[in-house]
């Protein structure tokens, strides 16, 4: 699945936009940072509430297709500005983590 | 060659530089994909590490036709119980750190699984030093992920 097609059908913000002909490989949602570097692989979607820079660190790291950030949770000025230097796409929705890993689930993503 | 890169205690907002840094370069070298992505977890692991725990630290990356060799070394309160360290969910982070997502006990452990050799070796009040190798090219640990 291509990143415009994902971000589209869930009615994603874009805060940092990605290219929409990325491929998503995958997903994965945790708020840990070590859990996410342990299990999230290459081109994955990364859902969490966190939204400190670290996360942006932790996405550039591991190649992840984007971050959203979930519940309504928005990242500062710090965070976005990180995320748009390192190339890391990221995207806010009010939707619960596990309604969005529902519909990421819906759409085929493993 | 031979890679130095500072990391200061405390500063969350560098946090994740010196991993970055050093996983661009082994980009540019062309080394395995898979390899390059151990590497960088590994040393990121071990990066929030000395900015969670210790006042100032170091890493040293060797890259060399045989392994790349990663050193970083400490000055902080050094790890009483290394054992106990090791284990899977064992945290000494404080509240505030664990909110932001670290300090789950997963840091030595992620560091053991990524690299073919883990070497950790601290004093209490000095400071702690961990030695990783990562042996190229026959990737001796299977990973579930792939990078660029």
């Amino acid at each position: 699945m291509r990143l415009g097609e994902l971000v589209a059908t869930l009615g994603l913000e874009a805060l940092v936009p990605g290219e929409p002909d990325r491929e998503v490989t995958g997903g994965y949602a945790a708020d840990l940072l070590s859990d996410v570097m342990a299990h999230a692989r290459q081109g994955n979607v990364w859902v969490t509430i966190q939204t400190h820079r670290n996360v942006v660190a932790v996405a550039s790291l591991l190649s992840l297709a984007a971050v959203i950030m979930a519940g309504g949770y928005r990242p500062d000025a710090e965070t976005m500005a990180k995320a748009a230097e390192e190339g890391v796409p990221v995207y806010a929705t009010a939707e619960s983590t596990f309604l969005v890993a529902g519909r990421l689930y819906e759409l085929g993503l493993r | 060659m031979v890679l130095h890169f500072e990391v200061r205690g405390g500063d969350f907002a560098a946090a994740g530089e010196a991993s970055s840094r050093l996983k661009a370069v082994l980009r540019q070298l062309g080394l395995e994909a898979n390899l390059i992505r151990r590497v960088a977890i590994a040393t990121y692991e071990a990066e929030m590490n000395v900015v969670i725990h210790a006042y100032h630290g170091r890493i040293e990356a060797r890259i060399a036709p045989a392994a790349v060799e990663v050193a970083v070394t400490d000055e902080g309160p050094g790890i009483p119980d290394i054992e106990l360290a090791m284990q899977e969910g064992y945290s000494t982070a404080p509240e505030a750190i664990r909110e932001m997502g670290f300090g789950a006990g997963m840091g030595l452990p992620n560091m053991k699984r990524c690299a073919d050799e883990l070497r950790v070796e601290s004093q209490v009040g000095v400071g702690t030093s961990v030695y990783m190798r990562f042996s190229l090219p026959g990737t001796a640990k299977e990973d579930r992920g792939e990078d660029r």
